[in-house]
């Protein structure tokens, strides 16, 4: 319990950082759309015509004229990649981090033991981006309210859902390589993110390319899915959370045995 | 019990050498040092007995326990105070948070103790520890190595970066903690620490140990330091090493027959004479160098 509160206290501001930053964007995207729905007649056949960048994004499938199809694709895409971002950079650096800052002979010469580390680091890790996702969720609700729309319950639950299940994923993935660092893997761990979005994207543009979706956690997070299937793809968020788990029982596997130098 | 023992503890790193068969007993309330240049294998031996690394062959129990397994290590941890020899806090935290913490990890209430140790070593608890100076850096890692009152501390090159009086001051407490019946295990190069407070030394040299015993014995070899102004034949005087020469004066440490020493030294043309129990210094120089087996 001493150790979860200090590495919540130790991710904190960073926390804060990229809470703040995603919600920002995000309040100015909702703020905009009454603006925009107006416009939006004309734009969205612009958008539905540039081919397959329109796939890519889903735009083929969304009206950018609805509030569901607006906020799938331009929160969606903020929530979705600061989301990822996050998820890895929290997940990459918790226990590799010990290691690259020279803080881990200290931390190990207590009376805690390997997997109870594992398990604090790990539940930092979860807490911090579920305390993400419901203050982002919380300030999207207010700021919908504030510009008098209705707010689509089913749909927009159904985004955050997934664009939580896809934080766990990347963060649970990340944290298992966390374990078999001992420097710092900010870049792989972002590398990972931008890698796992743009594979979404190819698998949006070519039908051949389909089977990425079952690879990469923006598959089962993609708005345009959600909207039409009213639900989340059940087989892709269940091969997402094997992936999660693996990585995680990777952390303890490896973390338990590791050489701390 | 002994509260550290080893058998034939070997550690690889890959293909390089960590440490190859290292035999070491420390009996409880000993004061140990642990001697040896840096590289020879002693930070390794010390992450074995702690848990942090892993042993590749050989045997290992600290306090009757064995740090490889988790449950025993635990155990093991909570009696060791540990003084790493680069000591690294978290960023942001101030002094007195990280002895709290250090203190909260082992679900113990260590303030009183804290605070005497803080006064003791002039330790400033409300400064941040990314401003600290090496020394004083050190000075919150030795709190937080004594603080619980372990029965096994362990220390790593623990003087670096102390200045003299805060050295003085350290080993004082060392000494209170030892004669209260802590076992001591120091790790250092600096003889004159282990001369000074030991009462049993090994020796460690390119992952093995060369040497071990009470630290009399160690220099009670049978060499002697023979210093001598003036000009004796040295030549064909076996069991020499060491020969230093100056204009008119000859230094050399002698282990061959006295009689033949006393025959050449005779002969010669001596104005000043000094024959004497080589120190710890020269002894070490001696193991190190000429490799001989303990």
């Amino acid at each position: 319990m001493r150790l979860l509160k200090h590495e919540m206290r130790q991710g904190l501001i960073s926390l804060a950082i990229w809470t703040g930053s995603i919600a920002f964007l995000m309040v100015i995207c909702i703020i905009l759309f009454p603006e925009m729905k107006g416009q939006m007649e004309d734009v969205s056949d612009v958008f539905a015509s540039m081919g397959s960048f329109t796939a890519a994004f889903g735009m083929d499938r969304l009206s950018f004229g609805t509030l569901t199809g607006f906020y799938a694709i331009e929160c969606g895409n903020i929530l979705g990649l600061g989301g990822a971002f996050y998820a890895a950079l929290t997940g990459i650096t918790a226990l590799a981090k010990e290691e690259k800052e020279h803080t881990a002979e200290f931390l190990l010469a207590h009376p805690i033991t390997r997997t109870g580390i594992v398990s604090a680091k790990l539940a930092s890790v979860l807490l911090q981006i579920t305390a993400m996702n419901v203050l982002i969720l919380a300030i999207s609700l207010v700021s919908i309210l504030f510009i008098d729309e209705e707010i689509p319950w089913k749909e927009l639950l159904l985004f955050h859902l997934a664009y939580y299940l896809l934080q766990i994923e990347i963060g649970g993935i990340c944290f298992g390589i966390s374990a078999f660092l001992r420097r710092g893997g900010l870049g792989i761990g972002l590398g990972l993110a931008c890698l796992l979005y743009f594979l979404n994207l190819i698998a949006n543009i070519s039908e051949s390319a389909e089977f990425l979706k079952y690879i990469t956690p923006f598959g089962y997070a993609d708005g345009a899915d959600i909207v039409t299937e009213e639900a989340l793809n059940g087989p892709m968020v269940a091969v997402g959370m094997c992936l999660a788990i693996i990585g995680i029982a990777a952390a303890y596997w490896k973390y338990g045995r590791k050489d701390i130098q | 019990m002994e509260a550290i023992r080893t058998e034939q503890l070997v550690k690889q790193y890959g293909k390089s050498r960590g440490i190859s068969g290292v035999d070491l007993t420390v009996g409880e309330g000993e004061f140990f040092g642990f001697i040896g240049p840096n590289g020879a294998g002693k930070s390794t031996t010390i992450r074995i007995l702690l848990g942090l690394i892993e042993k590749t062959s050989g045997n290992v129990r600290v306090l009757g326990e064995d740090p490889s397994e988790a449950g025993p290590r635990r155990k093991i941890l909570s009696h060791v105070g540990y003084l790493p020899s680069e000591a690294m806090f978290y960023h942001g935290m101030k002094v007195k948070e990280v002895l709290r913490l250090s203190a909260d990890l082992r679900g113990a209430d260590c303030r009183s103790e804290a605070k005497i140790l803080c006064e003791r070593l002039s330790l400033d608890t409300e400064k941040k520890v990314e401003e600290l100076s090496f020394g004083n850096r050190k000075k919150v890692a030795i709190v937080c190595a004594l603080q619980h009152k372990p029965k096994l501390l362990i220390l790593d090159e623990p003087t670096s970066g102390l200045d003299p009086l805060m050295q003085r001051e350290f080993f004082r407490i060392l000494e209170e903690r030892n004669q209260a019946g802590a076992t001591v295990f120091l790790s250092s190069h600096v003889l004159s620490e282990i001369q000074n407070h030991c009462s049993r030394a090994a020796i460690i040299r390119e992952g093995r140990i060369i040497a071990c015993g009470s630290v009399e014995e160690l220099a009670n070899t049978s060499a002697k330091r023979v210093s001598l102004r003036g000009h004796a034949e040295l030549e064909g005087l076996t069991g020499i090493r060491d020969l230093q020469q100056a204009e008119d004066a000859v230094s050399f440490l002698y282990s061959g027959q006295m009689k033949r020493l006393m025959e050449v030294l005779a002969a010669g043309d001596i104005t000043d004479l000094t024959i004497a129990e080589p120190d710890l210094e020269e002894i070490f120089l001696h193991y190190y160098e000429g490799g001989v087996q303990g």
